[in-house]
């Protein structure tokens, strides 16, 4: 698995998203699987930066293991205790001047990737997403 | 990102060119708010738009709400198939004019 580091700010995004494309480079996931996981990186990375932290500084430690099947992303701070999954589903079907803009974030999340959980162990939020890709012949 | 605006009669065209994400969308939202306060139908050019993140997804829905009230049309084109399965997982491709 490889790891990155970095202070839990929005103008950090640029180089988290680098280091996911780097770590994606040579593997057999096709550009919209790539781009579902950078869309994915960058939402869970924005809500550690602006929520997490609210008395200050802090740091995000991202994880990725590229399998051949799947690839896996880890994210952990040790901001205030939150648990993105436990916040309900915007409602998708409301016109334009209904629409609220929050929430839209995690929900995307939820449907781009195959699994999402989260654990809060050692004064830590640890988020971790999985996605497939490629088919698994036993599916094919 | 790179924004190109382009205005013929009473039509702004905005072709957007990369990502709209955290980063950039602020400066698609000062331009489209102009555009919508200045013309009566905005289109926006996504040939060249590969990744919509949600931040760039409040964008549109605030667009899409201005363009309501003013009694305006903002419309959006040549959408990529990534950028569609962003729209119709989030219910987006159901409130805005896409062509």
């Amino acid at each position: 698995m490889k790891r990155i580091t970095v202070p839990a700010h929005t103008d950090r995004l640029d180089e988290v998203l680098t280091f996911v494309d780097e770590a994606m480079i040579n593997t057999e996931m096709d550009a919209m699987t790539k781009n579902d996981i950078r869309i994915c990186v960058e939402e869970i990375f924005v809500n550690i930066a602006s929520y997490a932290y609210p008395a200050g500084e802090g740091e995000v430690t991202l994880g990725i293991s590229c399998e051949l099947w799947q690839t896996a992303i880890t994210f952990a701070d040790s901001g205030m205790a939150y648990n993105p999954l436990a916040k309900s589903d915007p409602d998708i079907s409301l016109p334009a001047d209904d629409r609220d803009i929050g929430g839209l974030g995690v929900f995307m999340v939820k449907k781009l990737m195959d699994e999402i959980s989260y654990r809060y162990e050692n004064d830590e939020n640890i988020l971790t997403i999985k996605k497939a890709c490629v088919r698994h012949p036993a599916y094919s | 990102m790179e924004i190109i605006r382009m205005k013929t009669d009473d039509t702004e065209t905005l072709s957007i060119i990369g990502r709209i994400d955290t980063i950039t969308s602020p400066q698609l939202q000062t331009v489209l708010v102009e555009a919508i306060s200045l013309c009566e139908k905005v289109e926006l050019d996504f040939a060249e738009v590969s990744y919509v993140s949600s931040a760039g997804l409040r964008v549109l829905l605030m667009g899409q709400k201005s363009a309501n009230t003013a009694e305006k049309k903002m419309i959006v084109k040549n959408i990529s198939s990534q950028v569609m399965e962003v729209l119709n997982i989030t219910g987006f491709s159901g409130i805005l004019n896409i062509v």
